[in-house]
């Protein structure tokens, strides 16, 4: 009974004489690899070329401030909860008098860690953060030696103000998506 | 300047000519290969890697020099020795273009233009498997042991229809065995008695199916794909050379690479005219002779070129024999079409004179 139409007949036919001469095939096959001389080359000159990300290419965190310069997070703690890996913790602490211009809600997150070797890299964190703190970035997490040196703290997931990462094409790609 | 020093100057030229275009053979070998594939080769080293083959060259000279404890030393040395001595000696008789004039006394570019010119190169050609054969015998390995049985018994299935093949051209143009004499008829006369163009009456035209089997039996004799089963790396290593390591290495890897460059000459020369060029006696007419030697020394440099491509471009296109299906192609197909070749060959030539 035929079941599909994928299956194939084998068939052990003599050869012709033509083909037992095997110089025509052996041209065809000349005239194949001559082609791929004139091909685009499908070689990146690595150092000088990198190939360019996706925009929804999911990479290392940052923690974003304001056009203040001000930290974004509240430690409410909803990264925490979303994270499947349970890479993120946190400690909160309240703004004190004087702090306005470091936080900008009245709560922070005192000691923020993500432990690089748990995380996955799904970004359910930045869907979940209500205060546009988090993202992931085209930036790649630098290797290191030993395991402790993979958790990260505020001292490299927080944005400098005078260098800010851009996120704005990432903030676009999630837009598109949801 | 005398006739020695001119052939001692010959000698050192072809020398070195040699030993560059086996270096950047390799350099070629890789860059055909990787252009066949898609890909872009060597070119960290200068400026499209042109510089790659000295790297290569200077590694292997750097490299540790391991002789195996139960090798025989002095064969060890002396495989790739003999085998580069021979690589380099198929040289001398090869017509590398039309006669120079210098001082008013005219040179030929020819180191020895002996009356057995395709004899000696078959005859050294096949002293060069001993290279081979001493080689993997002394390096006491089963490796190296199987790949040298290979290489010999290889050589001498194939040197037959060779030199059946030869026979053939050898009917067909004046009868001697002289290689300055084979490519100076090949430069007479009009091609199939009517095209009237001087210097593209070559062999080729005559002998189709002597020049595939001479072809065939050519890439066979530099262990070259498909028939490079004597250094099959998938399957026995590396071959007769897997216990060689540094120059001694480099020197099997370079002789090797000699032999397809002497190859593409005696193909040439045989087949494609050697210097001979369409419209060389137009030229030969019109401008100073020594130039029109340039040319034509140009012209045969070309036509080794394309052929040591062609021997890149079917490495990379056809896989390797399996070894029963090398002999049979030998024995079964090569050496009867030959020989049928030359008889009617022969039988052609004697009814209608040349």
């Amino acid at each position: 009974m035929q079941l599909t139409n994928r299956s194939i007949v084998v068939v052990n036919k003599q050869m012709t004489w033509m083909e037992k001469l095997y110089l025509p095939a052996i041209v065809m096959g000349l005239a194949i690899t001559i082609k791929h001389l004139f091909r685009k080359k499908a070689t990146l000159k690595y150092p000088e070329q990198t190939r360019a990300f996706a925009p929804v290419y999911r990479g290392m965190h940052v923690l974003k401030r304001d056009e203040q310069g001000r930290e974004n997070c509240t430690a409410c703690g909803l990264c925490a909860v979303s994270c499947p890996a349970e890479a993120i913790t946190m400690i909160a602490a309240e703004r004190k008098k004087g702090e306005e211009n470091l936080y900008r809600e009245e709560k922070y997150a005192a000691t923020y860690e993500i432990n690089m070797l748990r995380c996955i890299y799904c970004g359910l964190c930045e869907e979940a953060c209500p205060k546009d703190a988090i993202y992931l970035t085209d930036r790649l997490v630098p290797s290191e030696y030993s395991r402790g040196k993979f958790i990260f703290g505020k001292d490299i997931l927080v944005e400098p103000i005078d260098k800010r990462v851009d996120i704005s094409k990432r903030k676009k790609a999630y837009q598109i998506k949801s | 300047m005398s006739l020695l020093i001119f052939k001692s100057i010959l000698i050192l030229t072809l020398f070195l000519v040699s030993l560059g275009i086996a270096a950047y053979s390799t350099y070629a070998e890789r860059k055909v290969a990787a252009f066949l594939q898609d890909r872009i080769g060597p070119d960290r080293a200068g400026p499209y890697g042109l510089l790659q083959p000295i790297a290569d060259g200077t590694k292997m000279f750097l490299k540790e020099e391991i002789i195996p404890m139960f090798s025989d030393k002095w064969l060890f040395i002396l495989g790739p020795s003999l085998f580069m001595v021979t690589a380099l000696m198929t040289s001398a008789v090869i017509p590398w273009g039309r006669s120079i004039e210098i001082g008013g006394q005219v040179y030929s570019l020819q180191v020895a233009d002996i009356n057995v010119g395709i004899l000696y190169i078959l005859g050294i050609v096949s002293l060069g498997v001993y290279g081979i054969m001493i080689g993997g015998w002394s390096s006491n390995n089963k490796f190296a042991l199987l790949g040298a049985i290979r290489a010999s018994s290889q050589m001498i299935s194939y040197e037959l229809a060779m030199g059946m093949s030869v026979i053939t051209v050898l009917l067909i143009s004046n009868g001697s065995l002289s290689l300055n004499s084979i490519v100076e008829s090949q430069g007479e006369g009009k091609l199939y008695g009517f095209i009237n163009v001087s210097g593209i009456n070559w062999n080729v035209f005559y002998q189709p199916v002597a020049f595939i089997i001479f072809l065939t039996c050519a890439f066979a004799e530099c262990n070259r794909t498909p028939f490079d089963l004597p250094e099959s790396e998938s399957e026995l290593i590396g071959g007769y050379h897997t216990e060689y390591s540094s120059m001694k290495l480099g020197l099997y890897l370079f002789a090797e690479y000699i032999n397809m460059f002497i190859s593409a000459a005696v193909i040439s020369c045989l087949f494609f005219g050697g210097y001979n060029f369409p419209g060389i006696d137009y030229l030969g007419n019109h401008l100073p002779m020594n130039i029109v030697s340039l040319i034509s020394v140009g012209v045969l440099f070309c036509k080794i070129f394309f052929f040591i491509f062609f021997f890149m471009w079917v490495r990379w296109t056809i896989p390797r024999f399996r070894y029963d299906q090398l002999m049979r192609l030998g024995w079964y197909v090569l050496m009867p079409l030959s020989i049928i070749n030359v008889l009617i060959t022969g039988a052609l030539v004697t009814y209608f004179g040349n």
